[in-house]
This record gives structure tokens, sequence and C-alpha cells, in this order.
């Protein structure tokens, strides 16, 4: 076989992989919505009417999304819930058997509905909570708001109460 | 710097140290600066009925606007802490309670290699006896020696001064804790699980005060000086440092005040009054 054939056998193979492999990837999320076929995993649906995002868009790239507002929250301090990994966490929270949110240590847990099925690795979890905080025991950001600002409005609160 | 003032000697806060005017008569029109500056302040004054017969006269900018969600810091304001040690109980541990409740760290038996984001220190003076508590957690320097060091990048210094560690891209080397003059840097031995949503924290990673960076961005104060303010002695400030009208500057320019290892040069955010 000449340099020139073995190329563009070569070549030729590689195309016909890319192809399947693009086949592959396009006929679970060809078919999505209406008819899903059975074997795909079904992620809880978070809670109001849809999701930040196009499902379709979501799935292939949730994660440049994520990517992006970490550095841009980490760094530029910009907080916008949009894309923030705490919102998917708390909108799309799996009660257990105990009524409490599960952790990602469940199959339930809503990422890994699709990470098991596609055996993808999350690492976020290593360091994030990957459950909404319970109410009660926190002073965070559930707690009543205590701005600096507040103490002037506190105290004409205070003085109208007094004056009255 | 050209005022004859040797820059992080006695400038309480930052560059904003009296060489102002030295400045804009150096320009030549010092005076009509001054004019413009007292007639913007004039046009923002403000006067806000508090109650009936009780009336409060804002003279001067209106303190800056919160910054929206959406908005990237800016390096116009300059975070930092004051701590009046004289007021600060000997016994008293409220910063650090808050400090672990907010942030999700506490002791898990292993006191020599637990975090600690910030503890309380007992001074004594081995000559006479004299002993003082202080709080010491993160000074977040100007020129933090932590950033310095880091191969990754991973410890940087936010634009409003707010030293911190990206976890994403920290790789655990530990580089930073060994430069850190202030011992304020933990790492993180064990696998951790139920962080607080809005303080995420792992292992293989080094960790240290955040200023409750979480808080700050949403226009609240770090959970360390709120509890020093409710139960503890009020020995604690927190303010914008390059702000002139905030509280902070104000005291930081009247008060003699300390900033521990000033001689390394690193410029902490955090200043000590009688220590």
């Amino acid at each position: 076989m000449s340099a020139a054939l073995r190329y563009a056998v070569m070549r030729s193979t590689a195309t016909l992989a890319t192809l399947l492999v693009a086949a592959i990837l396009a006929l679970p999320l060809g078919t999505a919505g209406a008819g899903e076929p059975a074997w795909l995993p079904k992620p809880a649906r978070g809670r109001g009417d849809k999701c930040v995002a196009d499902t379709a868009w979501m799935r292939r790239n949730h994660m440049t999304a994520l990517s992006h507002q970490r550095d841009s929250t980490v760094h530029d301090g910009i907080r916008t819930s949009r894309f923030s990994l705490k919102e998917c966490i708390d909108c799309h929270a799996v009660k257990g058997a105990d009524g409490k949110p599960v952790t990602v240590a469940s199959e339930k847990h809503f990422c890994r509905t699709c990470h098991d099925y596609a055996a993808v690795q999350i690492d976020c979890f290593e360091c994030h909570a990957s459950r909404p905080e319970a109410k009660a025991a926190t002073t965070g950001e559930t707690a009543p708001e205590r701005s600096p600002a507040s103490g002037v409005s506190a105290l004409a609160q205070y003085l109208r109460s007094v004056g009255q | 710097m050209s005022c004859g003032l040797k820059s992080g000697t006695g400038c309480g806060s930052g560059g904003a140290c009296g060489c102002a005017s030295a400045s804009a008569s150096a320009r030549g029109d010092g005076v009509d600066d001054a004019r413009r500056n007292f007639l913007r302040g004039a046009a923002a004054a403000t006067v806000t009925t508090l109650a009936a017969g009780v009336t409060l006269y804002s003279f001067g900018a209106e303190p800056a606007a919160a910054r929206g969600p959406d908005e990237k810091v800016t390096s116009k304001v300059r975070w930092g802490l004051l701590i009046d040690a004289s007021k600060c109980g000997d016994g008293c541990t409220a910063c650090v309670t808050a400090c672990q409740i907010e942030n999700g760290w506490r002791d898990t038996g292993h006191p020599e290699t637990d975090a600690q984001w910030i503890r309380k220190l007992m001074v004594k003076n081995p000559k006479n006896g004299a002993t003082f508590s202080l709080p010491m957690m993160c000074q977040h320097c100007a020129d933090p020696p932590c950033v310095d060091v880091c191969p990754t990048g991973a410890s940087f210094k936010r634009a409003d001064g707010i030293v911190l560690v990206d976890k994403h891209i920290c790789i655990g080397c530990r580089y930073c804790m060994m430069a850190c003059p202030y011992k304020a840097r933990s790492f993180v031995h064990e696998p951790l699980e139920d962080q607080k949503p809005y303080a995420p924290r792992g292992k293989g990673t080094v960790e240290s005060c955040t200023l409750c960076v979480h808080r700050v961005d949403a226009g609240r104060i770090p959970a360390c000086v709120e509890a020093c303010n409710d139960t503890g002695g009020g020995a604690m400030l927190f303010g914008d440092l390059n702000d002139p009208s905030n509280e902070i500057s104000k005291r930081v320019a009247m008060y003699r005040t300390t900033r521990i290892r000033a001689d390394l040069g690193c410029e902490p955010g955090v200043y000590y009054r009688n220590i």
C-alpha cells in the first residue's frame, strides 16, 4: 500500500469515527422531549416552569456556563444567580426518604442521575455543598439583613416609635 | 510620591495621606479645585428627617451605592478592619465562634491540623507580666506574600483588597502557608461534607479568612465583626479604608494604630489599637 493510499484510508477512517460519535451523541438529544427512549436518565425537574436555559443547550453547555460563572464570582465578585451552582442545587434538590434533600452520595441526586449514566466524574462537590442549606442552623445569607446602612433607618424607626 | 512622606509610614489608608493638597497646589489650581469640591459637596448635601424634631444633615458625597450582583469589584474600595485590643475580652471567643458557624469550619479533634480561620491570641509581656488578647486572622495585605509565592495563581488579591484562595486552581502545595507571616492559612486534611453553600471548602486545598466575602458582596459586614458588636466587646470595626468619610478611615486617621509586623512591608488591611 502506498503512503498516499494509506493516508487516505486513515483519513476516511477518522472521518467515519467522527461521524459515528456525532450520530451517537445526536441520537438521544434528537429524540429529547416528546418520545425519549426509556433508557435515558430522567433527572429531577427543578422548581418553576423552565430552566435558566433551553434543556438541549444545558445538556451540552452547563459545564462551560458553570466554569465561566465560577471565575467571575471568585475573582470579580459577580454573584448573579443564572448560572450559579448554588441556584442549580437549590432548584433541583431531590428529597430522600427522610424528607430532607439528598447529598451527592445518593444515586437520586440531580447531578448524579446523568453523570452516573455518562460515567463522568464530578469534582464540584469535593468542596461545594451538594444540597441546599438547612434553613434554621445558620447565620448565613438566610439571616435577617444587617447591613451597615440599616443603622440609620433603625435609628429613625426607634425615634419615631419614641416620638409617638 | 513626591510629598516627602515615605509611603507606608504614617500613611493611614493606602495612598490617602496628607499629600493631596501638595499635589493640588503643584498643578497651580488648588484653590479652584477646593471651590469645585466644596460646591460639589454642597450639591450632594442631603437632609434626612429621622423623626419630628430630629434631622440628620449629611454633607458631601453620598456613600457609595451598594454594588449590584452583576458588577465587578473595583479598587475604589479597600476593605479593612480596625481592632481595639483594649475592648477585646480575654476569655471572649465570640468572633471565632461566629466565624466557625458562618463558614462551617470546626475542631475535629486534631488540633495540630485543624483549620483556623481566626484565633484568639493572648499576648504577655514577660518583663512585667502585662497581658492582653487580640483576634488574629488573614491581614488582607496590600502586598500579600502568599500571592507572590503561589505557583498556580490560586492565591490572589481581589480588586477591593480581599485576599482569597481560588480553590478551583489550588493544588495544595502550601507555599502560601509558609510565606504568610501571620500563620493565617490552613490546609484541609480530611474529606468534608455539608459545607456552607456560600463558603466552599475541601480536602487538599488551602483556606483562610475571606473577610466574609459573600456577606461583603451582599452589602453586609463580616460575621466576626457582627458577633463582636452583638455579644463581644465591640472591639472590631469593618469598613472601606479608601473612603475618608467612613468611620474606620476617620478612626485610623485620628488614633495611633499599629499593624502587626508592619516592618515586613506587606501593608496589612487590619489595623490594631492599644497593642
